[in-house]
């Protein structure tokens, strides 16, 4: 058994190392689709769902390149098999929940180049995590996406509203809000240990 | 041929500002603030994302006859990743140091959405030699973008300049700047400048195009 309990693992994956705010994986969707509380929800949770799904594969990729003794071919074997399960999975929600599909739908084809998917596999292979740690790793930064992007959508949606300069207004304004989130975020520093 | 010779130059000019991957575009933001704290990180993440650009930008497009439509996008990312699994032995060659204070963004220069993009836009509908000075164009301009940051990182939080001091100890150093929150905003602070340049360039054009009827 690891000394980390599976708890502290959440805890910083999903708030002391914010994937977002501490490792700036995912900036782009978290600037793009951050605008409208609701289709934050969404990205977060479509998110989290292909998170979890990428760290069991890369988990089992992990193993077998092990058994052939292949690490070179690390980084194209993860992102070919992320992104066609991302495809499966989209063909299967389809066909399972056309609802759930109508709901996230249009994200999940966009995840495939998110970089916190890729970073999370790379992550998890480099610190050695089993089984259980990984998928708690997956959870913890699934959790952190989908907390960072809708409070950052909860304060655009305010801004939106203020009275920004002509010049600030749009990304930089973005920028200047998700520097202050990501300080706030530092305050969980040694939590859950 | 001159006006061949003006969209060559062209190519290659527009990535360094009118389209400059990070300040206009936005793209490849990951890389940009995550590894941006000192000037030597940003600059080794910059020229090994040019170097992945531009190889990947020439291969693309020489073989762009022979990638079927429905499988670019796949094929691409085949190409790109193994180009930067070159990179990131290579780095790991040079200088074990560096490559562990870069860490997992070596491999992430995958999804850096600035490739992709180049790939799908431009690479797969243009010859060899505009496409490779096209990726040249943006390695650079991403290049000196991620140097902006990196250098006004350093420099506040840590007193240094590639390492060399600069002031002396009476300095207080931003300690905020080396944080990721400081990549936040030091992004945010070129964002501004660079907007305010434009916006007065246009409004000088117009103001030179109104007095001369």
């Amino acid at each position: 058994m690891s000394e980390v309990s599976n708890w502290s693992i959440f805890v910083d994956a999903a708030l002391i190392n914010n994937f977002v705010l501490a490792y700036f994986l995912g900036i782009c969707p978290f600037f793009g689709v951050s605008a409208k509380l609701e289709t934050a929800v969404r990205m977060g949770g479509a998110v989290s769902f292909v998170m979890l799904v990428a760290s069991v594969c890369a988990y089992s990729i992990n193993l077998l390149l092990d058994a052939v003794n292949a690490p070179y071919l690390r980084i194209i074997s993860y992102i070919l098999v992320i992104a066609s399960t991302v495809q499966l999975v989209e063909m299967l929600i389809r066909k399972i929940s056309p609802a759930t599909f109508r709901a996230m739908g249009i994200y999940l084809p966009l995840i495939t180049t998110n970089c916190a998917i890729l970073g999370l596999a790379l992550f998890q292979t480099n610190r050695g995590y089993g089984f259980t740690s990984a998928v708690v790793y997956a959870l913890g930064a699934g959790a952190g996406f989908a907390l960072a992007l809708v409070l950052m959508a909860g304060v655009r949606e305010k801004l939106d509203l203020a009275n920004v300069p002509n010049l600030v207004k749009g990304t930089a304004a973005a920028l200047v809000v998700a520097g202050i989130l990501s300080m706030s975020f530092m305050g969980f520093a040694g939590l859950g240990r | 041929m001159p006006g061949k010779d003006v969209s060559a130059t062209d190519d290659f000019v527009k990535g360094l500002w009118r389209d400059n991957p990070v300040f206009v575009q936005v793209l490849g933001m990951c890389p940009a603030l995550a590894v941006s704290n000192t000037a030597i990180n940003a600059l080794t993440m910059g020229l090994a994302t040019t170097f992945v650009l531009v190889m990947s930008g020439m291969s693309v497009s020489a073989l762009r006859n022979f990638i079927p439509r429905e499988a670019r996008i796949v094929s691409f990312i085949c190409i790109i990743a193994s180009f930067v699994t070159a990179v990131d032995y290579v780095i790991l060659a040079i200088s074990l140091e560096l490559h562990r204070s870069l860490g997992a963004f070596i491999a992430l220069i995958v999804v850096n959405c600035l490739i992709l993009g180049r790939a799908e836009a431009f690479a797969s509908k243009n010859t060899v030699a505009r496409s490779t000075l096209d990726a040249l164009g943006m390695g650079v301009g991403f290049t000196v973008a991620l140097l902006w940051i990196g250098v006004v990182r350093e420099i506040l939080g840590s007193n240094s300049l590639f390492g060399v001091a600069l002031f002396p100890d009476a300095f207080q150093t931003w300690t905020v700047m080396v944080l990721p929150s400081g990549g936040f905003f030091a992004m945010a602070m070129w964002l501004l400048l660079v907007n305010w340049l434009k916006t007065r360039q246009t409004e000088t054009r117009s103001q030179i195009q109104e007095s001369t009827p």
